[in-house]
């Protein structure tokens, strides 16, 4: 799918010298890469490497001492937290961030507020334009979830579902902003064999079919190295490796910090 | 054969069967004024009041999850601004509902920005303080010229207009029920849509719901002035009720009876504001026949014992007695 050009050149997401620190302790220590649009990028490292924090970076959800980020040449700074989805970067979270008492429907609907702007006094008198933005909302977010195999469950509430689902509908959810970077956070734990088999084609279908740009933090080494285009390794905070994924793979600094930590 | 009608492109839109439900419900309504004395029809204005004020708060505590304890400093300044209005100036009494409105707007869009930095039960502190010191208030030196002091102010019964035959408890009544059903109709609207599913969802999740885009600061900030100006009308309706405002009518024990509504009467739901109001109006007065001696234990048996038989509050209740009966008759029930 043919891209418009982005405004930071080749570089949808531009990390340069990010570092965070809570207190003494470092989760970031000036860390830099780049991602270009229509690539599927994968973050690895071990358990506290600070993939997590780099997430919330980007989410705004962290503040970052040192360095820049700039998503598609503006920096992350100019834009406030709940800017981001309308910026255009979407995200799943590890342990799932879903709105428990509304329905999928409602979720995914939720996720396209970005994308809709009617208001209080609009609402409250249901004037004709909000009719019609619900509308408009409704269809797109039926697409969605057809893509999504979740119509069987549009209607339930979302934490009577399996997490398997709840994890669809969150990825649903994030979706529905029409993002151009779509984060997404182990999207692959708790899934079992067969799931994570559809997810990687999943994945790579967001990519193919919707042109989103994908960032996944994940721990399951095959999925990464099967769908990622390119691959940065994070360990103690710090960058060890980028690059392809058999670069990545066979980098000694990697190879210890998976090995070397249980020796 | 029956035709199926076509799915709803509008995922909110009322079906048929509860509109026929609704229009049913609203003809008793209007003809109970003429069932009961006047007494019981004064009585029933303030549950169409109460339920006014509940809705208010159960759209910031039901929907947005922001607890207050103090709403009933709302319904005070409300019935203030009414009673100063009529009494001072000379200001009919229908104009002094919506003013009263845009005033607690106002008061409370400036309370929920400083309410932003606190959460749950330090929320519900800061509102307890607000409940709590506005009798005092309203007793203020200064403000007396205005507020009439520990006396208060009274309020002389508004006629019916138009010459109709009805009395003024009956004339009352309608009033209220007209203000009550515009003010519900802008409710369902306001919840039902991007608004309404913004403010669950910060409730939810807050983090999810800035990720996706939700402005929590600003929606939190609008739900509470939302919720005061309901508070605020009812403030007012129920002064003309009444026909007396004085501050020891607005004590603290009035801001935790509207939180008993609207968990009794069902969070976060529409219906669960009038059943709420039901509860609040009614039972005191029936604890008090059972026992002179120790009505508000009664009360807390009536409390407890509806918590226990109905923990999603009596629309829950409600709700799940439908299905049961759809279930039953086989889903013949159009949905």
């Amino acid at each position: 799918m043919l891209q418009t050009p982005a405004r930071g050149g080749n570089r949808l997401l531009a990390v340069e010298g990010v570092s965070v620190h809570f207190g003494g302790i470092v989760a970031l220590d000036s860390v830099s890469f780049d991602i270009a649009p229509g690539q599927i990028a994968g973050l690895i490292g071990p358990n506290g490497a600070g993939k997590t924090t780099l997430f919330n970076c980007l989410s705004r959800l962290y503040r970052y001492q040192g360095g820049t980020i700039a998503f598609d040449g503006r920096p992350l700074l100019d834009i406030p937290r709940h800017g981001i989805a309308a910026a255009g970067i979407g995200r799943t979270f590890q342990n799932l961030a879903l709105f428990r008492t509304m329905t999928v429907l409602d979720n995914v609907m939720l996720g396209r507020h970005c994308r809709t702007s009617t208001g209080f006094l609009s609402n409250a008198l249901r004037l004709p334009r909000v009719a019609r933005e619900e509308r408009a909302t409704a269809d797109k977010v039926r697409e969605l979830i057809a893509f999504l195999k979740l119509e069987a469950v549009a209607g339930k509430r979302v934490s009577e579902l399996p997490f398997g689902t709840q994890k669809r509908v969150e990825l649903a959810r994030a979706l529905a902003s029409e993002p151009r970077l779509l984060l997404l956070d182990e999207p692959a734990s708790g899934l079992n064999h067969e799931e994570v088999d559809a997810l990687g084609k999943l994945i790579r279908n967001i990519r193919d079919r919707l042109g989103v740009t994908v960032l996944l933090v994940e721990h399951h080494m095959s999925l990464v190295m099967d769908v990622s285009d390119k691959v940065v390794a994070l360990n103690f905070g710090r960058k060890i490796a980028e690059g392809t994924p058999a670069q990545v793979q066979q980098h000694p600094e990697v190879v210890e910090a998976y090995l070397g930590a249980s020796a | 054969m029956t035709i199926k009608p076509p799915v709803s492109a509008d995922p909110s839109a009322m079906n048929k069967n509860r509109i026929i439900a609704l229009v049913a419900l609203l003809l008793i309504v209007c003809a109970l004024p003429f069932m009961v004395s006047n007494y019981r029809t004064f009585q029933l204005t303030l549950v169409l009041v109460y339920a006014i004020a509940l809705l208010g708060l159960n759209i910031l505590t039901g929907y947005n999850g922001q607890i207050s304890l103090g709403h009933g400093a709302f319904y005070a300044i409300g019935a203030y601004v009414a009673a100063i209005l009529m009494d001072r100036f000379g200001v009919p009494y229908y104009l002094t509902v919506p003013v009263a409105g845009v005033v607690c707007l106002a008061a409370g869009f400036l309370f929920g920005l400083p309410a932003l930095r606190l959460e749950g039960l330090y929320l519900a502190l800061a509102t307890f303080a607000l409940g709590v010191s506005m009798p005092q208030v309203l007793k203020e030196k200064h403000l007396e010229h205005w507020t009439g002091g520990v006396q208060g102010i009274v309020i002389i019964k508004p006629d019916p207009p138009f010459g109709l035959p009805i009395n003024q408890d009956q004339w009352l009544y309608y009033f209220t029920l007209a203000v009550l059903l515009v003010m519900f109709l802008l409710g369902w609207n306001l919840l039902r849509g991007r608004v309404g599913r913004s403010l669950v969802a910060i409730r939810d999740q807050p983090i999810a719901a800035e990720a996706m885009g939700v402005n929590s600061a600003l929606y939190k900030s609008l739900a509470f002035g939302v919720s005061a100006m309901y508070t605020g009308v009812a403030g007012a309706l129920g002064a003309i009720a009444v026909q007396f405002v004085a501050p020891d009518s607005f004590n603290i024990f009035l801001s935790i009876t509207f939180l008993v509504g609207i968990v009794i009467g069902g969070l976060a739901s529409i219906p669960g504001a009038i059943y709420g109001a039901i509860f609040i109006q009614f039972v005191p007065n029936i604890a008090d026949q059972i026992s002179k001696a120790a009505p508000w234990a009664i009360y807390g048996v009536f409390l407890i014992g509806f918590m226990y038989v109905m923990p999603t509050g009596v629309a829950g209740a409600v709700r799940i007695a439908w299905a049961r009966i759809k279930r039953k008759t086989g889903g013949a029930g159009p949905t």
